[in-house]
């Protein structure tokens, strides 16, 4: 059974997960294999970009806040995935030996219409530093069995 | 794609093809998204996928790897024609990201990027902005990934 339904993700709670450090190592890696651009394999290219340094691929931040929320709860819970994502912004860029953590905030929450055993549950994430600096946030929707199934509509 | 004046509302880019192998899709979600469809095929036949499939962010990664490439080889074509090419990136964000259908092993996917939106940076007005719209069709012909991303990409003429 999970630990967490539908039910246990109220609107305005807050929850933080993490930390989790990123190395230099993990950065050039997943740029040689998704994302070869200089400012994510090579500190001196990286500098002659607006990035400023090294910094990891976007998407590779986007692929952490995948990991810390599975860690966090989506790997015990209910959840019936996510369609798709509203809205993400890159704010500052990810460098080597930062120790990221991952806020969840719930925006909203209701059950299916259609679906009595599903409930629906709209999340702010937020990759935050040490310093909870903002390096991207996202908005989402996932999808969690109920605990308790409702009514269909 | 080499400098902002380049670019075309409507121009549309073949970013090419990726095949997702099952050791691809288990080796990414082993980092990233340990979900038991992503990294089990026992676990992904008794899932509502039946079937393993792709993590949504492998699908997206793969969709960077093939417009890096894309990228790449307008620069070396306008370096061999002796033209200057400007720098690309980073991207500010996207928007509208769909997952329409999952990603099964040994799907091939086929990519593409239509720009839908060109403005000059007001912050960095010797920087423009392309917004494009990005597809994912699998060998069906089925849309499987879409979504709407924003890009830094130089001026050739500085203000």
């Amino acid at each position: 059974m999970p630990k967490y339904y539908w039910e246990d993700f109220k609107t305005g709670a807050v929850a933080v997960y993490g930390p989790r450090l990123v190395t230099r190592e993990e950065i050039v890696a997943f740029a040689a294999e998704f994302d070869p651009q200089p400012m994510h394999l090579d500190e001196a290219a990286g500098r002659a970009t607006l990035l400023g340094g090294l910094a990891a691929s976007g998407w590779h931040v986007t692929s952490l806040l995948m990991r810390l929320i599975a860690d966090g709860f989506i790997l015990d819970s209910s959840s019936m995935g996510g369609p798709g994502v509203e809205e993400l912004r890159w704010r500052k860029p990810l460098r080597p030996g930062t120790n990221i953590r991952l806020r969840a905030t719930v925006l909203e929450s209701r059950p299916s219409k259609s679906r009595p055993e599903m409930g629906l549950t709209r999340f702010r994430y937020e990759v935050l530093d040490e310093t909870d600096g903002c390096l991207a946030d996202m908005v989402t929707t996932v999808m969690f069995g109920r605990r308790q199934p409702g009514t269909a509509s | 794609m080499n400098f902002f004046e380049d670019i075309r509302v409507g121009d549309v880019y073949a970013l090419g093809r990726h095949t997702f192998t099952a050791a691809d899709i288990k080796a990414f979600a082993t980092r990233f998204d340990p979900q038991p469809f992503h990294v089990d095929e026992a676990a992904a036949q008794k899932s509502h996928f039946g079937g393993l499939v792709a993590s949504g962010w492998h699908t997206a990664a793969a969709w960077m790897r093939l417009m890096v490439d894309c990228r790449r080889r307008m620069t070396e074509e306008a370096r061999a024609r002796g033209e200057p090419a400007g720098m690309i990136g980073p991207a500010l964000g996207f928007r509208e990201l769909k997952w329409a259908k999952p990603v099964y092993a040994d799907d091939t996917i086929e990519y593409a990027a239509e720009v839908v939106a060109t403005r000059v940076s007001e912050s960095r007005p010797g920087l423009g902005l392309m917004t494009v719209r990005s597809t994912g069709m699998n060998q069906n012909g089925d849309l499987v990934i879409s979504f709407v991303s924003t890009t830094f990409i130089e001026r050739r003429t500085k203000p």
